[in-house]
């Protein structure tokens, strides 16, 4: 671990400009994914700020009868939130799928966002990575890499995004507050994580000093239909190999509005619109469901290990879509 | 800095760096080893502590966001001289073998029999889905969660508040595992 | 419970369990010393080469840093490889902590930073600049077969493969029904809970106590003194809990190595903790390689047996364990051919693993038995008992005892084997896919020599001691166990000691040995005291048993009683007190009935019968039961017997479903080093395990008549889970972990 200077932010505004005066200062809320990195000498922040006492606490109704979540809101309090159950069941399941009870106890809302990609090569530092040491190369193109990208991965980089609850929140077209050195915005969730590109080392759109405050969900329709499905090596506690979250809205027999998005795949929770249209309009089956899986992985890229990846999502998506529309999540 | 928190209910001082860990604090600090490290990555649950009531990994916590919080290790589990009755049945049952994983064990299921005072065994596989063991094979925890179930629900109807179960029921132990580490 | 008399075989609690439960049990790293330094170890990054620059000057210059040693400025050290071989050394020259600049391979320790606090230490270590001169390295054992070699013997306990008896490939080319495959399995690590540490405190006289996690303190004890030159009554190791080791502790770790240099260059003390990462820079079970061919005649009479297996080693000591040998022992073939070779790699030396060796050779036979029941159209277990040997052919032996026909029996009744339909993928449950299988399992019943000394005060406690340790496997509580049941005392009234270098010493806790070695001893020395006390019961004026003779009389409840009428009875405290003896102490070293012993094969045996489910789209296997019947002789303390098997069965589903350590053979490194990666079973992957004992009388293994247990528990689990496998889906995979990429 590196050597750090370390204060309390109490104001947003404060913690905003605190960050932009350095530029290695990063914040800190849970701490369960920095800390680690910063043990591993992976991350090397020199100035740390610690956001926990802003008040960003709250779970809330928005006006559009969406719900606001405030960046500091625990993975545990959200995916258990009477609400979140009520009205984003895939949210609450995604969020339980993943890490552990301690973990999710930590762990905010807005970190779980920013949480590194997962990689092997990215946390061991005798190892080169462009994500970590831009320049230095990537071995997992040639080496160990049955946990990577399928899609949208790039010469540089081929690491996975770990969250569960991203692929959630990616499915429901959440929207992310972000107060930055232009003041307040709003990020649609699709534009929050980037692909590796030549830039691998970053993970995110975001601009230094800019801080999450909150999470915004549109009005839930999909709390009838959804299922997040996460294929994994061991039962628990482990991270996705492919992981689905879908949602349908049904009329009748007929779809009304499909998302599927996946995770463990890209360097960000995978989404495809063109894909989903596919379904809009028609009837629930099978057929249909393998044509959205087809479709969504016709650019996908195997490595050496993890070739698999590519027809286990295929029929991870069609287990997933199945469920969501029986209204029947197997466990 | 300066850090004031509870620990098993006594008030604690200590001068850290920010950015110790909780796991450090309470092991090299304080003297508490009850908990363990297992890992040091929030990978297996050894160190596992409540934190205002709720499990988390100590190795992952940095002693700074403790301010002003409340503790509870293994230590702090039964009351001075008895066991709790988590304790006791994992002596009973053949919870505890090595004891690495054990202490934050014990936390994960103290924290679960307070929320659901009878759990089905796939509630306890869930609460203690953060927690690795590798000489049980996990059935003997599994069932010596449920026994303690039992006897807190037992001891409950005797005593009345849940939370006094520890001590109501450490009163009336007649160990013969009185074997202090040697 | 109190006043009551344990018996040999009673479902006791563990006697260190409250210990445990509350915390105050106390491993390596918790000991604490005056000005207690803390060491952290700088790895290397590169597999093979030589440091060409080593600069700890950022890292000296951290206020806090005490030292930096590496192999620049390290002291005097041993010269000859004998020094440094322990005693579960295998051939070869041992590996030299920083000794010199050469780099053997990824993750060698080039550097302990030594601070006056842990975080100071860790920090600083980041500072530590090292480059190298690398060279080509290799570790990949696929890639290496070819060039496996003959192992030269020299490890202790090994066997290397028996001669070829009949000829087994002319039998097999002959053979109506053969079968004939190749077997793969990854390197595995132990990945105990407790990492390893070692916390050295430097006595004011310069003598060195040392908390060690160790299978062994004397091993330990031996192998400090020797490298460093010191006596051993310098040298006092201590471990009274180890966090698990499974193996791990075998040897002296380089953590140990590295805290004593520390302490000895500055006379003060150091623990050395290692990160999980180091859990993975030292031993392991080796990557191997099998081929089974077996011939059969139409009926399913084995005619051949054909077993060769490779595994990998280090470039400096040749590793070896019994892979092969097993095949020609377990069932009746005239016709038995195997070999057994090693293939050097850039990497640390492997390390024995939980049943090393057995539980490789047994997937693969176990697995090509299996294929060979498809091939006859038989059912898997009807063929193992159509060639059930109550001979080993590889000595030309009989069994000391053998009750393997009672695990089959007894394990196939209770987990309903004869309702198995014998086509693959003919059960389902749901949308998912039942399958069942079942395999055999085998373990050698081993006895070392031990020795323990037993002081019985006039208070009527008793205390015994042996150097042996306990790993978490219930040491402590079967040699009360033992202890009590001799003298009839309560188990509140006696108290093990172990894992002190000043007790008398027991070999290292390994093999499945313990209770046969340890246990025969302690059982000898309390005899010893029983005898002393039964004399001075006699003795006494007046007494009911001056007539008696030893085997007359019980001891029970703090009494020496008369069997055919217990009213007439002594009280050990009166008998002591009139004898004027307050305190009885006996010191005793037992060892094995080698000659009588040399006549028979002594084993123990297991029957494995698992369920598996598996989600065929996904390729999700799941084992939702498992019945394990064992045959380990006397069983001497049921309740950790049975905790041992069922912790054994889940590290059998983590090895056929989960465990791998995956390496990059590019940069020649362990890459998966954590326990998020390197997947061990969690709670949910552990359904329903049943145990059976199985009866089993033994006058030959021992006094005890127990054969240890450690080990036989995971023997056969993973074949009968691959088994169950290919019994639910028709796929049969030859390369374990059966990931689920592997049944897509």
């Amino acid at each position: 671990m590196n050597r750090f200077t370390y204060a309390r932010a109490e104001q947003v505004g404060d913690a905003v400009s605190a960050a932009m005066q350095r530029r290695a200062a990063t914040f800190i809320a849970g701490g369960t994914n920095l800390v680690d990195l910063m043990k591993e000498n992976v991350a090397r922040p020199d100035h740390l700020i610690d956001i926990n006492r802003l008040p960003l606490q709250q779970v809330e109704e928005t006006e559009d009868g969406g719900l606001r979540v405030g960046a500091l809101v625990t993975n545990a309090d959200l995916a258990y939130h009477p609400l979140v159950e009520a009205r984003y069941p895939l949210l609450s399941r995604a969020i339980l799928s993943g890490a552990s009870a301690q973990l999710r106890n930590m762990a905010t809302t807005g970190g779980n966002l920013l949480q590194r990609t997962r990689c092997f090569y990215f946390y061991d530092t005798a190892t080169p990575c462009n994500k970590r040491e831009p320049g230095s190369g990537c071995p997992a193109i040639t080496g160990q890499n049955r946990n990577h990208a399928i899609l949208g991965a790039s010469e540089h980089c081929i690491a996975t995004h770990p969250s569960d609850m991203c692929v959630a929140l990616a499915a429901l077209e959440a929207v992310v507050r972000v107060t930055g050195k232009g003041g307040e915005r709003r990020v649609p969730f699709a534009e929050l994580h980037r692909l590796p590109g030549d830039m691998p080392e970053r993970d995110t759109t975001l601009e230094p000093g800019d801080l999450i405050t909150a999470v915004e969900l549109p009005p839930g329709r999909f709390a009838e239909h959804c299922t997040y499905l996460k294929v994994r090596d061991r039962a628990s506690y482990a991270f996705a190999l492919v992981s689905v979250a879908a949602a349908v809205e049904l009329a009748g027999g007929t779809i009304k509005e499909a998302r599927v998005a996946l995770g463990g795949v890209a360097h960000k929770p995978w989404r495809d619109r063109t894909a989903e249209a596919l379904l809009r309009g028609k009837a629930a089956s099978t057929e249909a469901f393998q044509e959205v899986a087809e479709a969504l992985l016709q650019d996908a890229q195997g490595y050496r290990h993890n070739g698999f990846k590519m027809a286990l999502a295929k029929r991870a998506i069609v287990r997933a879509l199945g469920e969501a529309v029986s209204g029947r999540q197997a466990s | 800095m300066k850090i004031s928190f509870k620990v098993n209910g006594a008030a604690r001082e200590l001068d850290a760096p920010p950015l110790q860990r909780l796991l450090d604090a309470l092991r090299l600090v304080l003297g508490l080893t009850g908990t363990k490290e297992g890992c040091a990555e929030g990978e297996c649950g050894a160190c596992t502590v409540l934190l205002d009531g709720e499990p988390v990994n100590a190795c992952l916590v940095p002693v700074g966001q403790c301010q002003g919080r409340e503790i509870t290790t293994v230590e702090g589990l039964g009351a001075a001289g008895h066991l709790s009755p988590l304790q006791r049945c994992f002596i009973d049952h053949g919870g505890a073998q090595c004891g690495i994983c054990t202490p934050g064990v014990l936390i994960s299921a103290e924290h679960l029999l307070r929320r659901n005072p009878d759990p089905d065994d796939d509630a306890i596989r869930e609460a203690l889905a953060g927690n690795l063991c590798r000489c049980t094979g996990y059935q003997r925890i599994i069932e010596s969660v449920r026994a303690a179930a039992v006897l807190r629900r037992a001891d409950a109807r005797d005593v009345g508040d849940p939370r006094d179960v520890g001590d109501a029921r450490g009163a009336r132990d007649v160990s013969h595992d009185r074997q202090e580490a040697p | 419970m109190r006043g009551e008399a344990t018996r040999i075989g009673d479902g006791i609690n563990r006697v260190d369990g409250r210990a445990k439960v509350t915390g105050q049990a106390k491993y390596a790293a918790e000991f604490e010393a005056e000005g207690l330094l803390h060491g952290w170890v700088v790895s290397s990054g590169v597999a093979k080469g030589k440091i060409a620059t080593l600069d700890t000057s950022a890292a000296l210059a951290v206020e806090g840093v005490v030292h930096v040693l590496t192999h620049e400025n390290r002291p005097r050290l041993a010269w000859f490889d004998k020094s440094y071989r322990d005693e579960d050394a295998p051939a070869g020259s041992p590996f030299r902590p920083l000794y010199d600049d050469a780099i053997v391979y990824s993750g060698q320790p080039v550097a302990l930073v030594v601070a006056t606090t842990l975080e100071i230490a860790r920090h600083a270590a980041s500072l530590v600049r090292v480059t190298y001169k690398t060279e080509e390295h290799e570790t990949d054992l696929a890639a290496r077969r070819e060039k496996a070699r003959k192992a030269r013997p020299g490890k202790g306990g090994y066997e290397p493969p028996p001669k070829p008896r009949g000829n087994a490939d002319e039998a097999l080319a002959k053979a109506a029904v053969k079968v004939d495959a190749a077997y793969e399995s990854p390197a595995e690590h132990h990945n105990p809970m407790e990492m390893h540490a070692t916390t050295v405190v430097h006595e004011p006289d310069g003598a060195l106590t040392i908390y060690d996690k160790t299978q062994g303190v004397t091993n330990t004890q031996t192998y400090v003194s020797n490298v460093f030159g010191l006596k051993p009554d310098q040298v006092r190791v201590i471990s009274p809990f180890v966090g698990g080791a499974f193996g791990s502790g075998l040897r002296p770790q380089y953590q140990v190595f590295l805290a004593v240099m520390a302490a000895q260059v500055l006379k003060r003390s150091v623990r050395v903790t290692l990160t999980r990462q180091q859990m993975f820079t030292f031993g392991y079970r080796p990557a191997t390689w099998q081929r089974v061919a077996l011939g059969a005649t139409a009926e399913g009479k084995l005619e051949a047996v054909v077993h060769e297996a490779i595994g990998e080693t280090s470039r400096f000591e040749d590793y070896v364990e019994v892979v092969v040998n097993w095949s020609g022992l377990l069932y009746q073939c005239d016709n038995a051919r195997y070999d057994y070779k090693v293939a050097e790699l850039d990497v640390y030396t492997p390390l024995d693993m939980r049943a090393p060796g057995a539980v490789l050779g047994l997937y693969a036979l176990e697995s090509a038995m299996d294929e060979l029941s498809y091939a006859l159209h038989m059912d898997p277990l009807a063929l193992r008992l159509a060639n059930y040997t109550e001979r080993d052919q590889n000595t030309d032996k009989p069994f000391s005892s053998k009750e393997l026909r009672a695990c089959y029996a007894q394990g196939a009744a209770r987990f309903g084997w004869e309702k198995r339909l014998p086509t693959p993928r003919a059960m389902r449950e749901g949308n998912k896919l039942v399958g069942w299988g079942m395999a055999t399992g085998i373990w050698e019943a081993m006895q070392q020599k031990a020795a323990a000394r037993a002081v019985l005060s006039i208070d009527g406690k008793l205390v015994v001691g042996s150097g042996t340790s306990d790993i978490g496997t219930g040491t402590y509580t079967a040699m009360t166990q033992i202890a009590a049941s001799i003298l009839g005392l309560p188990i509140a009234d006696v108290t093990f000691k172990l894992g002190d270098t000043t007790l008398p010493p027991a070999p290292l806790q390994g093999g499945s040995w313990t209770v046969a070695s340890v246990g025969t001893a302690v059982k000898a020395v309390c005899e010893a005291v029983r005898e002393q006390v039964f004399k001075l019961a006699k003795k006494m004026k007046g007494s009911p048993l001056a007539q008696a003779s030893l085997d007359e009389v019980i001891f029970a409840g703090g009494e020496v009683r008369l069997a055919r009428d217990p009213a007439q009875a002594v009280s050990i405290a009166a008998a002591m007190r009139a004898g004027e003896a307050f305190t009885l102490e006996e010191e005793t070293s037992t060892l094995p009935q080698l000659q009588e012993q040399a006549k028979y094969t002594r084993a123990t045996h297991s029957a494995v019968f698992v369920e598996v489910k598996v989600d065929e789209d996904l390729g999700k296997v799941e084992v939702t039961r498992v019945v394990s019947a064992i045959a380990g002789g006397r069983i001497v303390s049921a309740k950790t017997a049975r905790s041992q098997i069922l912790g054994a069965v889940v590290w059998g589903i983590g090895m056929a479903l989960e465990e791998e350590t995956l390496m990059d053979h590019d940069l020649g490194r362990f890459m998966n080093h954590n326990l998020a990666e390197y997947h061990v079973p969690v709670n949910a992957d552990v359904r329903d395990i049943e145990v059976i004992f199985v009866p089993e009388e033994d006058e030959v293994v021992n006094p005890l008549g127990a054969k240890g247990l450690g080990e036989i528990g995971i023997v056969g689990v993973a074949a009968a889970i691959a088994n169950a496998v290919f019994h639910a889906t028709g796929k049969r995979v030859r390369d374990l972990p059966i990931t689920l990429d592997k049944l897509l």
